[in-house]
């Protein structure tokens, strides 16, 4: 059995998972950091 | 301890380690993964499929790891009312379900070649499924929590009864680890230990560059979530502030 699919696999999932979820807390972070930042200008 | 209770302090701290932590963690990855995929040996009985491990590892360490940061968190939060615990315990527990999540697939992946099969209900496997619904059962009541606003303190935090099944659900951890030596298991025994290792040093020492790198990039994103969560937390405070002096004047 040809071993490669399967690592090509377990690699490809985790790094969508760890990209994934880098991006979305990466971005969920500046728009509050944002957010509370500008309203701290407006004040 | 007490010392970062403050979360000024706290993210003067939280904002230049959360680029170096990222960028230092994916390093490690990028040189594991590619040691790991490319520089290595194929192990004599299980062949090519032996390079999951230098993911497969890592996950399943984070995945438990993750767990008992929730329980440390929830401890400090219960024992010593430590405004940044209940925040730290939210911000672990979706990356720790992340790793819970890619430990069993890539271990089910792992597993078909290995095995001859995706999936067995033995303790090991079973156990670390379980793990995985307490972290939905921990985010479901988080979440619950802060949509009502009950019990989070003045920080974001999590309930006290979300904090009390954080620390209930710690006793599935040592249930993970001595599973494979109380139960017949397909999976391997303990292979890493404090007397050593029983993987060959050849196939081994990529791994080490793989468990620093996750680890290093889990604690860039507990302290993006964190940031976030006091952000949005200040928007809130600031919010309820503007509107009371509104209605006031």
């Amino acid at each position: 059995m040809n071993h490669w699919p399967f690592i090509i696999a377990a690699y490809g999932l985790t790094a969508l998972g760890t990209l994934g979820l880098s991006f979305a807390s990466w971005l969920s972070m500046r728009e509050a950091e944002r957010t509370a930042h500008a309203l701290r200008k407006d004040r | 301890m007490h010392g970062f209770a403050n979360p000024t302090r706290f993210l003067n701290i939280a904002r230049p380690l959360t680029p170096w932590l990222f960028w230092t963690g994916m390093l490690f990855l990028l040189t594991g993964g590619y040691c790991g995929l490319f520089l290595t040996p194929p192990d004599y009985l299980q062949g090519e499929s032996v390079r999951i491990l230098y993911i497969h590892v890592p996950a399943a360490w984070l995945g438990m790891g993750g767990w008992t940061g929730l329980a440390i968190a929830a401890l400090v939060q219960i024992v010593w009312r430590h405004p940044l615990a209940g925040v730290a315990g939210r911000a672990i527990a979706v990356p720790g379900a992340l790793f819970t999540a890619l430990c069993l697939a890539t271990g089910s992946i792992w597993g078909r070649p290995t095995w001859g099969t995706w999936w067995e209900w033995d303790g090991r496997m079973t156990s670390m499924l379980v793990l995985l619904f307490l972290y939905f059962g921990y985010i479901a009541l988080a979440r619950a929590g802060a949509a009502e606003g009950r019990g989070l303190g003045d920080q974001g935090g999590v309930s006290r009864v979300t904090a009390i099944f954080a620390l209930v659900g710690a006793v599935n951890l040592p249930i993970i680890n001595r599973s494979v030596v109380w139960w017949n298991s397909l999976h391997q025994g303990p292979s890493i230990t404090m007397r050593g290792s029983t993987i060959e040093s050849s196939i081994l020492w990529p791994l080490g560059l793989t468990v620093l790198g996750f680890s290093l990039w889990f604690g860039a994103i507990v302290l993006m979530r964190m940031r976030a969560i006091l952000a949005r937390n200040k928007v809130e405070a600031r919010l309820a502030r503007m509107a009371r002096e509104g209605a006031a004047g």
